[in-house]
């Protein structure tokens, strides 16, 4: 490994672009860079820089570039657009082919948006790669730059080479000014502006808020903590994410908590606004109709005892009591229940009375839980009346083969067949009963059965969360959030001033960013030292939008 | 309560008059012999900035009476959020005037708040109760932080504007002229519609057509200007109404379409009317006011306004509106549009910063990014709503 020896004798190693003593240019392509672009990291050497042989290298390279970089955000950018043209497949109803929705709804353009996979884009392989790429050049570009920063900030020389000074965007020389008194002048000056001032040898070094600099190396650090924590979505046992529709009244286990606990959903309620609730609403109620006040499932917590029997919902013990609103999950454990979705009006029981078809007059009435019809048993009637159900089909969708058809176990249309007992019928009459529907299928009966009323109720859908990747994404966010606010909020400033013997005095000023601030900032202290502002080299060329900025660079700017 | 809400319609209407006499003090104090380089102290600014706190004043009651009259934090539909927006600009405006005292900043900056607040009228303005979703302190918190942040880098854009009119060659030619020319006249645009939709507002014009929508059900739509395009096997019911029976496709919002349609034609004869009457650009109809423009300050202020706005968008669209994803739709990030176009927000303005950071893109090209950064938010603000179906489709 060549080092490299700066006339001030200082070794420094390769790849280095300023001697970290004494600042002056140690290379040929130094000197012609803009001195911003050599002052960004101190001028110090950085492995992608100096090493291009092996393929580590390379790879290196190419991660620690930031133009890479760039290019990897603007491809998630412009893909990530591109996912929201159509709705993504999770938006899309279920009950229908991803292709078919596509292609009926949105034609040749949603089919081509199948085909290539825009339809699952997030989710796609080659969207994962994007993201992964980006950490990797967050990770590698950091350490790239981050570590040279910090080696280089923090041993700093407060004397530098005149040339170093002269280079610097905030610069002055003057003329008999150099004296101790000015020097010091200038250091109480700055101090109050709450600079730490080092003075040596008749050179001063004046610098506040270097922690600014590491705000970035920071927010990385927490992106990279944020994404990990993305990708821990995908260990086992980290995330749950299921759906539990339970009816009102009814008791059921929670799935995704390996059976240990059970809900009963108490009750669901659904308000809506009503026109006179505030009168300041009323008008976009009118224009509007109905609109959705509150969701809410009055639930109770169980959790098993530890000896219950797996599947049973005996020995339970109650845990918590209350109302599952959107925007108020019920919490306990590592889980949340929220309230996501209902159904209304579900059928639930179904009355019906037997009557005598001569007189017209019902002999008795029953009632039958849709979801447990009383199929082994009889209803009890009075006085020797009784009606037995032989045959329950809660989704009647016709006949096949004389056969009653049921397709789901919903009582979304149900229909029976019923036996009807009665003193001059022991063995009964067969009677088919359906919505609307009353069949006699072995000859006529001397009794028949009436519809008499439903009972309905409704079913809420909860989601049942577990997400234990939160607390390390929290920790990603606030870190990231944290180092952005302290790489946006503060500047890194610093001012040296070097004297010599013919007693010149140069001032130069650096900062990261927001030169106006630098100035304001410097300007009483070098008032009350009696030295008028230094100037300022840089002001921006009516470049009149044609011209590149890159080609006006000059290496050390021309000073008087 | 009705009461509080019409007086805070009226605070609103106040400070849309208040900025509009400000712009014309701000324009006063540029053109103004004794201050060359547009800062400092000059009494024309003074009294500018004074009228503009007082509107500022006059919409934070605007905005307080509403909440008290509704019971919750006005910026639950588009309206709403609009007009916060353009608050939030204002506030903005006001922060960095008082860091730079750049005079200039409120010739530009100003008018496009009232633009915003112009705009956001055209959407129906009474108070509405809030869906469970929006039912939370979250609403509050995750909107009004994303708005501020939003308004903060839009501050930017008003810079870069200032910036590429200064410096862009306007007798040259080329694509830059050609880009800035299209800003403009998408400014333009948006005073066409407003300007349409206020026309036919005032004149009370409305037709209703019956149509077959994309899940093949027979629905009603309501037309607030002349129907243009008719949707989908649209029967007009509104007698006398005017329509051309162009039909559209089912899954194209033809009210919408036509609403579009009108404002594109209304800003297109404004354009050309501009430029037969002036015969120049538009952009360079503003070139005498931008002409001691100091390059260098608008390029610091464009860039400190992102540093600035780009944690407070990053804390309100991201980490707020993570939090209360997860609160209100059982998880942190759902892909929902909204979502993603403030990630594009984000990830946009990420580069933004690492090209001027790390690759010294400063000046002019930073000035078109911010440009295109604007358009960015404008587009997540107003087209993602309008356009794009998704959980936050609210108005």
């Amino acid at each position: 490994m060549s080092k490299l020896i700066c006339k001030c004798g200082h070794v420094n190693p390769e790849g280095s672009e300023l001697c970290q003593a004494c600042g002056r240019t140690l290379t040929e392509k130094a000197a012609k860079r803009k001195t911003n672009d050599v002052m960004r990291y101190e001028g110090m050497a950085r492995r992608s820089q100096t090493y291009h042989a092996s393929v580590i290298d390379k790879v290196w390279n190419f991660f620690s570039s930031v133009k890479v970089g760039v290019w990897l955000i603007v491809i998630t950018l412009v893909a990530s657009a591109i996912g929201t043209i159509f709705p993504q497949e999770f938006f899309i109803p279920q009950n229908i082919p991803a292709i078919e929705y596509y292609e009926d709804r949105y034609g040749i353009a949603g089919k081509i948006y199948y085909v290539l996979g825009f339809h699952d884009l997030y989710g796609s392989w080659w969207y994962m790669l994007l993201v992964a790429a980006i950490g990797t050049s967050i990770i590698i570009a950091s350490l790239d730059r981050g570590i040279p920063l910090y080696k280089a900030l923090k041993k700093q020389r407060v004397e530098r080479h005149d040339s170093f000074l002269k280079r610097q965007r905030i610069y002055s020389a003057y003329e008999a000014k150099g004296s101790l008194d000015t020097l010091n002048r200038l250091s109480e000056g700055l101090k109050k502006r709450r600079y730490k001032v080092r003075v040596e040898n008749g050179s001063l070094l004046a610098e506040k808020n270097q922690f600014s600099r590491w705000g970035p190396y920071i927010n990385h650090t927490g992106l990279i903590i944020f994404l990990i924590g993305a990708m821990l979505r995908f260990v086992p046992g980290m995330y749950v994410d299921e759906m539990l529709w339970i009816r009102e009244g009814e008791t059921q286990i929670i799935p995704g908590t390996d059976q240990e606990y059970l809900l009963k959903n108490e009750g669901f309620t659904l308000e809506t606004y009503q026109e006179g609730d505030s009168e300041v609403f009323d008008e976009t109620i009118q224009r509007t109709g109905a609109i959705a006040k509150n969701f809410q499932t009055d639930a109770i917590l169980y959790k098993k005892d530890e000896n219950a029997i797996a599947g049973s919902t005996d020995n339970i013990t109650e845990v918590d009591h209350h109302a599952i609103q959107v925007n108020v999950p019920m919490k306990f454990d590592q889980f949340a229940l929220y309230q996501t979705d209902y159904i209304e009006d579900e059928l639930y029981k179904m009355s019906f009375t037997m009557d005598s078809k001569e007189t017209g007059e019902p002999v008795g009435s029953f009632t039958v839980d849709l979801f447990d019809p009383n199929t082994s048993g009889v209803y009890e009637l009075n006085d020797g009346y009784a009606v037995e159900i032989s045959g329950y089909y809660p989704d009647f969708s016709g006949f096949d083969d004389g056969e009653p058809q049921s397709v789901s176990p919903l009582p979304n249309n149900p229909a029976f067949l019923f036996n009807m007992i009665s003193p001059e019928h022991p063995d009964g009459e067969v009677a088919f009963v359906a919505i609307q529907q009353n069949l006699e299928p072995l000859g006529e009966n001397d009794y028949e059965i009436s519809f008499n009323g439903i009972e309905t109720r409704d079913i809420s859908g909860l989601t049942v969360r577990k997400d234990l990747t939160l607390w390390i994404l929290a920790l990603g966010g606030a870190i990231f959030m944290f180092g952005v606010i302290v790489g946006s909020y503060w500047n890194h400033r610093r001012i040296w001033i070097k004297t010599d013997a013919d007693s010149h005095l140069y001032a130069a000023g650096h900062t990261n960013k927001n030169w106006y601030g630098l100035k304001k900032d410097i300007a009483p202290a070098f008032e009350y030292a009696g030295l008028d502002q230094p100037d300022d080299h840089q002001e921006l060329k009516e470049s009149k939008g044609n011209a590149k900025e890159e080609d006006e660079s000059g290496t050390t700017r021309e000073h008087k | 309560m009705a009461q509080l809400a019409s007086i805070s319609s009226t605070l609103l209407y106040i400070a849309f008059l208040l900025y509009l006499v400000a712009t014309v003090f701000f324009a006063g104090s540029i053109k103004s012999k004794k201050h060359t380089n547009q800062t400092g102290k000059n009494r024309w600014a003074t009294i500018g900035i004074t009228i503009t706190l007082i509107g500022f004043a006059s919409q934070l009651g605007y905005f307080f009476t509403r909440w008290i009259a509704s019971g919750h934090a006005p910026v639950s539909n588009l309206f709403e959020f609009i007009t916060f927006f353009a608050m939030m600009l204002v506030a903005a405006f006001i922060i960095i005037y008082f860091i730079y005292r750049l005079h200039i900043l409120g010739v530009f900056a100003l008018p496009i708040a009232l633009l915003t607040i112009a705009y956001a009228s055209m959407f129906p303005r009474d108070v509405s109760p809030l869906i469970p979703a929006l039912q939370s302190d979250w609403l509050a918190i995750h909107v009004s932080t994303v708005a501020a942040g939003e308004a903060i880098l839009s501050v930017s854009f008003v810079a870069g504007l200032i910036f590429l009119l200064k410096d862009i060659d306007l007798s040259k030619g080329g694509k830059q002229v050609f880009w800035l020319e299209s800003v403009l006249f998408g400014i333009i645009l948006v005073v066409g519609f407003v300007l349409s939709a206020t026309v036919f507002s005032v004149a009370g014009y409305e037709s209703e057509f019956t149509f077959i929508n994309a899940d093949e059900a027979e629905t009603v739509v309501q037309y607030s200007m002349p129907a243009l395009v008719t949707p989908n096997e649209g029967e007009l019911i509104t007698e006398g109404a005017f329509s051309t029976g162009l039909e559209m496709h089912p899954l194209v919002n033809a009210s919408r379409l036509n609403t579009v349609i009108w404002s594109i034609g209304v800003g297109i004869i404004l354009y050309l009317l501009i430029r037969l009457i002036s015969r120049r650009k538009v952009a360079a109809l503003f070139q005498p006011l931008v002409k001691k423009a100091n390059l260098d300050m608008l390029d610091e202020v464009g860039y400190r306004s992102v540093l600035i706005g780009f944690p407070v968008f990053t804390l309100g669209g991201l980490i707020f509106a993570m939090i209360w994803a997860q609160i209100a739709w059982t998880r942190f990030w759902g892909w929902d549009p909204k979502e993603v176009w403030a990630l594009i927000t984000f990830l946009f303005y990420a580069a933004f910063l690492h090209l001027r950071l790390s690759r010294g893109w400063e000046g002019n090209r930073s000035a078109w990014l911010a440009v295109i950064g604007f358009v960015i938010i404008m587009f997540n603000l107003v087209a993602v709503n309008l356009i794009i179906a998704g959980l936050h489709s609210y108005a």
